[in-house]
């Protein structure tokens, strides 16, 4: 588990960005699972298991918890138009196979109750979570959070980290977080990469992180 | 096969260059339309940017306030009394519309807004038959001392007749549109409608009343439907047929952008002049009439590759 | 009372995820379909036949179309119109070319050359958004308008510009032209939309219906989940222009029996956005209450002045309904925005926890 950390405008976001398609950089280029390109098309990064969230939450608004904790299971989901308009046979098996996956997904963040609920009718807190639910079932290797606890309070942000954690642990997907609470970053990496003005200027464990000066000067400022 | 394409590709730019007079004549039609769309598209703009309102109503307006005006004349009214008159009804609807459509509908999607003012079209369908008739009538440009009559050109070895009604239009509009730019950029009302256009939360925030702002954009798009209803009216004559010619103004605004002035002032005369010479020269060619679509593949060859329209800036989608 | 899901327990996902999970709705449903196939031949006279329940299956079935690409795809069509129209005239150059084919299953091949016309008149819907999609897709409702008219082979050049409905029989029966009956024509038309009905409440709450509402709901969102953006959206648009052209065919075929270009001008498409509106975007059901409600009221409104024995001019009334349906739409939208069929949802919720409020 990876953070990326730095002060406003560093460029955090931009760099999710880059990393699941939806910008092309400019110049360099993105390593992943031993392949190196200067870009990709969003649903090349999708199809690779690249899966994330978002800084403002970006559910579908219209839809139900369930509907769309199953867009996520879309790649996974191979049958085509003719079963899709019968609803018989092998698209009701493969329909049926996904949504016992999910509930598991479901289970697992514990968000029964809210099953059928329209999103757009849930608290912020509850709409991360089904972001973060959405985002699992993608089955995904490599998980980018962007800011998964912007705006939720003390216990909230305990059961945000808990989950992370479990994915982590159990699934052993990578993660790449997104966090402005210093504390939740510390304790959550491995390692913290510090951006400014879209640069590199740290990269290491939190406790050496913390340490250096070029990050400690970003943040507070320094007279020149 | 070649010969078709050579009456495609060489054959039109042939005929114009042999009868230059005529090309200049055919370029002047399609500026003289160009200026309407653009009045059109203008009022649109006006209502889009200050509201987030798509005003399908706008074409119906300008049918609307020429047939005011013609109707309340044939009634006895003297012909300035009428168009003051006339300018009163357009305060009037701009009042009912924000009292009645707008207000208990703010804050709803996009498109329940655009479907209300379909249902306004067809309200003002009704009403305006219903008051003045559904048969065509001629406008009174004689009595508003619009000029008439054309004034002939020699040049380019033949004759280029201009009218003059449509030189007055040209002036009218081009004078209508500085006064609106001066009214935007200088005044305190212009200012508050520039803030609610960039932002409807943060204008109200600061003590900006929106009714108002609406009551005003809406009227000022009735003065420009009432000045292009004239202009158009004295052009062919005043019947409910005149919706069409908003039909043609639409593809003008994806050309131009909803929100851009400008856009909408070029955006007109591009596809008033394109379309013009599309019929003239390629039209025979399979038929006629295209004028009722050639306008929109403009635009929309145009936005495959600039989606942003004209003068729009770059689209910078962000998550 | 009567209508609860209590002690109805699902013990798979399979009962869980079935159209009509409550089982009153299933037993309402079959007596709905009763009525429709059996009951209402015999009670209704032609007129009712002929002039409501006919037009007001296809109108809906053409709103369905409408409601899949903007109710659940969020692209907004004012081509609806033209699209109906490309189903009729394929529909009337295949029996032309075949005359011996079975007609239904003509019209509903007629369909896939709307499809096929949808699809690339939705191209532009991957750079253009919203309203200036919608504006563009005015070009198609214009152009196809235009090339009715002036095609002579699409009205296999007839001096009156007009497509005529000759007669076709399926077993002895006319189905079509100036001889069949309106109870065949009727059971002909109810048995395609309810046919259709089905296949598109089976596409709405698979993969495919997913897609399109997350699409409509976050574009960007979608793509990052691996939607394919521009697939999907011609999807809609192929599926929705299908049910249009279908629709447009059996409106010719089943009900008018002749059209010419003005049968589907752009106040057509109006008339199918209305309903769809009215009846509730992203909702099947509500296809079926916006078209009965569009439908029946100016018919209602013509006689209305009748039954209270004032005497209006033709040429008023017409005026006068032009304004009462503006009215009632501007009405309707500031009453209820979601449309009819959320009060339909509202009502069950309120029957199902009665006689208590909660």
């Amino acid at each position: 588990m990876r953070a990326i950390i730095g002060p406003n405008g560093a460029g955090k976001t931009s760099m999710l960005n880059v990393i699941n398609g939806f910008y092309h950089p400019q110049t360099g280029k993105i390593t992943y699972k031993g392949k190196s390109r200067s870009a990709m098309s969003p649903n090349e990064a999708a199809n690779s298991g690249i899966a994330r969230t978002f800084q403002n939450v970006a559910l579908f608004h219209g839809m139900s918890t369930l509907d769309n904790i199953m867009v996520g299971r879309n790649l996974k989901m191979r049958r085509g138009f003719f079963w899709q308009a019968l609803y018989h046979g092998p698209a009701r098996t493969e329909e049926l196979e996904n949504r016992e996956f999910i509930e598991h997904i479901i289970t697992f963040l514990e968000i029964e109750a809210i099953r059928r609920t329209p999103v757009s009718r849930l608290p912020y807190g509850l709409q991360k979570r089904v972001e973060l639910g959405r985002a699992l079932a993608m089955q995904p290797d490599l998980l980018l959070l962007d800011e998964p606890m912007a705006g939720m309070n003390l216990e909230e942000k305990g059961d945000m980290s808990r989950y992370i954690l479990d994915v982590n642990e159990h699934f052993g997907t990578t993660i790449a977080l997104i966090e402005h609470d210093m504390g939740v970053v510390m304790d959550l990496s491995d390692r913290v990469v510090v951006l400014d003005y879209g640069h590199k200027i740290a990269d290491g464990t939190p406790g050496e992180v913390q340490k250096n000066q070029a990050v400690i000067d970003a943040y507070l400022g320094v007279a020149h | 096969m070649g010969e078709f394409a050579y009456m495609v590709l060489i054959d039109p730019f042939v005929q114009m260059f042999e009868l230059p007079d005529f090309f200049v004549q055919v370029i002047w039609e399609g500026f003289v339309g160009g200026v309407l769309y653009s009045l059109i598209a203008l009022g649109f703009v006006l209502i889009f940017k200050a509201s987030g309102v798509f005003n399908f109503a706008q074409g119906i307006m300008v049918v609307f306030a020429a047939l005011t005006l013609v109707g309340l004349n044939a009634m006895g009214v003297q012909a300035h009394l009428a168009l003051v008159l006339t300018v009163v009804v357009m305060l009037v609807l701009a009042f009912s519309v924000e009292r009645l459509v707008l207000r208990p509908l703010v804050n709803q999607p996009d498109i329940i807004l655009f479907m209300a003012t379909i249902g306004l079209t067809y309200f003002l369908i009704g009403f305006g038959e219903l008051l003045f008739g559904g048969e065509p009538k001629i406008m009174i440009s004689d009595q508003l001392g619009l000029p008439s009559g054309a004034v002939d050109f020699d040049i380019l070895g033949g004759l280029v007749s201009l009218q003059k009604i449509d030189i007055a239009a040209i002036f009218i509009a081009g004078a209508m549109v500085a006064v609106l730019a001066v009214f935007f950029d200088k005044t305190r009302i212009g200012r508050a409608l520039r803030a609610v256009a960039d932002d409807h939360q943060a204008a109200l925030s600061v003590g900006i009343s929106l009714s108002t702002i609406w009551v005003v954009v809406w009227f000022t798009a009735g003065i420009v439907a009432l000045t292009t209803g004239i202009m158009w009216g004295a052009r062919s004559d005043v019947s409910f047929a005149l919706q069409i010619v908003a039909f043609k103004a639409l593809p003008v605004l994806i050309l131009g952008g909803f929100t851009s002035i400008p856009g909408a002032i070029v955006g007109g005369l591009i596809i008033g002049i394109g379309e013009k010479i599309g019929e003239v020269y390629w039209g025979p060619l399979v038929g006629g009439s295209i004028e009722s679509w050639l306008a929109y593949f403009i635009a929309l060859i145009f936005l495959m590759f600039r989606p942003q329209g004209l003068f729009g800036e770059k689209i910078i989608e962000r998550v | 009372m009567f209508y609860r899901e209590v002690g109805q327990f699902k013990t798979n996902y399979r009962a869980d995820q079935s159209i009509f999970p409550i089982r009153q709705d299933r037993i309402a449903i079959g007596a709905l379909l009763i009525a429709a196939f059996i009951v209402a031949p015999l009670i209704m006279n032609d007129f009712w036949l002929n002039s409501i329940m006919i037009p007001f299956l296809i109108f809906a079935l053409a709103a369905i179309g409408l409601n899949i690409l903007t109710g659940y795809c969020g692209q907004i069509s004012l081509g609806t119109g033209g699209f109906m129209g490309v189903g009729a005239y394929a529909c009337y150059k295949l029996t032309t070319i075949f005359p011996d084919t079975n007609i239904i299953l003509l019209i509903l091949i007629s369909g896939i050359f709307s499809a096929g016309i949808g699809v690339i008149f939705g191209i532009p819907s991957l750079r253009i958004k919203g309203f200036y999609l919608a504006v563009a897709t005015l070009a198609s409702q214009f152009f196809l308008e235009w090339a009715f008219g002036r095609i002579a082979w699409l009205y296999n050049y007839n001096d009156s510009g007009a497509i005529e409905v000759p007669t076709r029989k399926i077993l002895e029966f006319a189905v079509t032209g100036p001889t069949a009956s309106p109870v065949v024509r009727y059971l002909v038309v109810l048995s395609i939309v309810v046919f259709l009905t089905w296949i598109a409440s089976n596409l709405v709450r698979g993969r495919i219906g997913r897609m399109w509402m997350a699409v409509r709901d976050h574009d960007i969102a979608a793509e990052l989940m691996g939607v394919h953006l521009l697939r999907t959206k011609l999807m809609a648009f192929a599926v929705s222009s299908y049910y249009c052209g279908v629709a447009g065919a059996l409106m010719v075929f089943l009900w008018l029996g002749a059209a010419e270009v003005e049968s589907f001008d752009i106040n057509q498409s109006f008339l199918i956005l209305f309903m769809v509106v009215i009846g509730g975007l992203g909702s099947l059901v509500g296809a079926f209450i916006g078209a009965a409600f569009i439908w029946i009221l100016p018919i209602f409104l013509r006689a209305a002045p009748g039954v209270f024995g004032f005497e209006i001019g033709a040429a008023t009334v017409e005026h006068l309904n032009f304004i009462v349906v503006g009215a009632l739409i501007i009405i309707f939208l500031i009453a209820e925005p979601n449309g009819l069929a959320r009060l339909w949802q509202t009502a069950k919720q309120k029957l199902r926890v009665w006689p208590f409020p909660y």
